[in-house]
């Protein structure tokens, strides 16, 4: 359905807005309209901001993470493990990692997971730059940690080849039930892992 | 296993019925666009949660109506089970066995084992070879719960092949191997459960067609697969260049076919109508010893219109051969009932003519 707007710049606006993943051109009016309500000041603080968030952002040098600084507040952290590093497939992971704080060591963010379907290769990801990594620093062990699906189990397998010459130690997060999950409810694929995987009790409530 | 009966409201052109039906045959005859298949299509949709015709909800209430309900009652092993649907326009239909609603509709696909023979069936002689691997991968899905998941696994393994061939950035041969080694895994599996299918199909078929013609054609069915004689994963390492100048995987398990023929010869090229026709009944026959195998009850056979392009003789042997104690309750749509009243008093089983007019049945 075409909308008539009164105004270009009104449509132009919205326009913009509509473009952002999970913005409809209905939400897209509500908020362009709730903007032109606000002071000229705190829109153009609004706006200021984006365009300082772009052409100011620094991706760590080390690691691929967002960061204020060239190298990262994790990876310039000295009490953390720097002979362990977790590969995730973006920021979002690093911080659900970080919010669990059972992980001291560093991250390597790859920014996104191999899929020919959707046109991305691992020259478009930063796997070169973790083998680079691996062999330049002292590091001890890769953590895979990335989604479930084919292309992170893809991603995991094309890592780990390009990995193993250097004989260091790699491993991959469990597989299983969720916590607090019932058995009958888990999926058959789910279930099956974790019996083929699973774990000495001693270890289950560390 | 038993429909019991059945009532309907508003299903297509059937404005409401109320029947009930003898535990063997069930006849309903009218001529052309009375309702007849509208009434198989209803018990169909009691098993499937779905019309075989039209996919389409909204289309399948009766034009002038705002809903539809269909209720049977089954007897199923020692269990009654009462299955309620109900589909309002612009609403999320609702299935509810006894009384509780189902909270997902896959949860009922499975319950009530059903057949259908109907003249869309012509497809799987007529048609590509696609139609053949859904017959294969339908009927196998139905009793192994991870055949489904391992080809979607394989057919999303393939998909992402694809794509690296036709992408010329994309050359890395470790990314065709990882892809590759997911395609091998459970491509091998879906060829070893093919095979096994058709290993122990077969002999139900010919023997289903060898009795409805008499002997008279000598008929084959078998699994063509790549696979059969030489390894998937060095295929697909070996023409990797060629397929990356087709741009498409030419070698895999969604090449498989099902050869179906007469004589010498494919059953497409030299079968006549009424050939096909047994040749399709027979092979559906045999998918419904099948599934009373898995299912360990007699699943209901619903014949749509089957019977316009066959003699009569071999219409007698069909009727003679489901009739039988290996089949269970039987539904048949047809034009005249001129036959059925001579047949069925003959074959001394429970049976019942109902007379489709206008959506009424009398």
């Amino acid at each position: 359905m075409s909308q008539l707007y009164s105004s270009t710049l009104l449509e132009n606006a919205v326009n913009e807005f509509a473009k952002l993943p999970g913005i409809g051109r209905k939400t897209a009016l509500r908020l362009v309209l709730h903007l032109l309500k606000q002071s000229e000041e705190d829109v153009e603080l609004f706006g200021n901001t984006f365009i300082r968030l772009r052409k100011e952002i620094i991706y760590c040098k080390v690691c691929h993470n967002i960061s204020d600084t060239e190298v990262c507040h994790i990876c310039s952290n000295p009490g953390r493990d720097a002979q362990t590093i977790c590969v995730v497939e973006n920021i979002k992971d690093v911080m659900a990692i970080e919010n669990t704080q059972q992980y001291k060591g560093l991250y390597h963010v790859l920014g996104g997971i191999i899929s020919p379907m959707d046109g991305v290769g691992p020259n478009d990801l930063e796997i070169e730059s973790l083998v680079k990594r691996v062999q330049d620093e002292e590091i001890k062990e890769v953590i895979l940690a990335l989604s479930t699906t084919m292309e992170g189990d893809t991603t995991n397998f094309y890592i780990f080849r390009k990995l193993s010459p250097t004989g260091i130690k790699i491993t991959t997060i469990a597989r299983g039930i969720a916590i607090g999950d019932e058995l009958e409810y888990a999926d058959e694929v789910t279930l099956g892992r974790s019996i083929v995987n699973r774990v000495d009790f001693t270890n289950s409530f560390k | 296993m038993r429909l019991n009966s059945i009532s309907i409201l508003n299903y297509k052109n059937i404005a409401q019925a109320d029947l009930e039906f003898p535990a063997k045959i069930n006849c309903f005859v009218g001529n052309n666009g009375m309702g007849k298949t509208n009434l198989l299509d209803a018990i169909y949709y009691l098993s499937f949660c779905k019309s075989h015709s039209n996919s389409v909800d909204s289309q399948n209430i009766k034009h002038d109506a705002d809903f539809l309900m269909l209720q049977g009652k089954y007897s199923l092993r020692e269990n009654e089970e009462e299955i309620y649907c109900g589909i309002k326009r612009r609403q999320k239909k609702q299935f509810k066995r006894n009384k509780k609603e189902y909270p997902r509709l896959a949860d009922h696909i499975g319950l009530l084992p059903l057949v259908l023979i109907s003249p869309k069936d012509d497809g799987l002689i007529a048609e590509g070879s696609d139609e053949r691997r859904k017959f294969m991968d339908g009927v196998i899905s139905q009793y192994n719960s991870q055949y489904l998941n391992a080809l979607m696994q394989y057919n999303h393994a393939l998909k992402q092949r694809n794509a690296l061939l036709k992408n010329e950035m994309m050359t890395d041969a470790t990314l065709f191997e990882i892809w590759e080694e997911q395609m091998v895994m459970y491509g091998n599996y879906i060829y070893g459960e093919r095979k096994q299918f058709v290993e122990r199909f077969i002999p139900l078929f010919q023997q289903n067609y060898s009795f409805i013609s008499e002997d008279k054609e000598l008929v084959g069915l078998e699994y063509k697969s790549q696979l059969h004689d030489a390894s998937l994963a060095e295929k697909l390492v070996k023409n990797r260049e060629r397929d990356r100048i087709i741009g498409f995987s030419m070698n895999g398990i969604h090449k498989d076919d099902l050869e179906m023929t007469l004589g010498e010869h494919p059953m497409k090229r030299v079968g006549s109508q009424g050939q096909n026709k047994t040749y399709l009944i027979s092979l559906k026959l045999a998918q419904f010893s099948f599934l009373k195998q898995t299912h360990g009850v007699k699943p209901i056979l619903l014949l749509d219109d089957i019977f316009d392009k066959l003699d009569e003789k071999r219409v007698t042997k069909i009727v003679e051969l489901v009739a039988g104690d290996e089949f269970g309750q039987i539904f048949i749509s047809d034009k005249s009932s001129k036959h059925w009243e001579e047949i069925l008093p003959r074959i001394n089983q429970s049976s019942r003519i109902f007379k489709v007019v206008d959506g009424e049945i009398v």
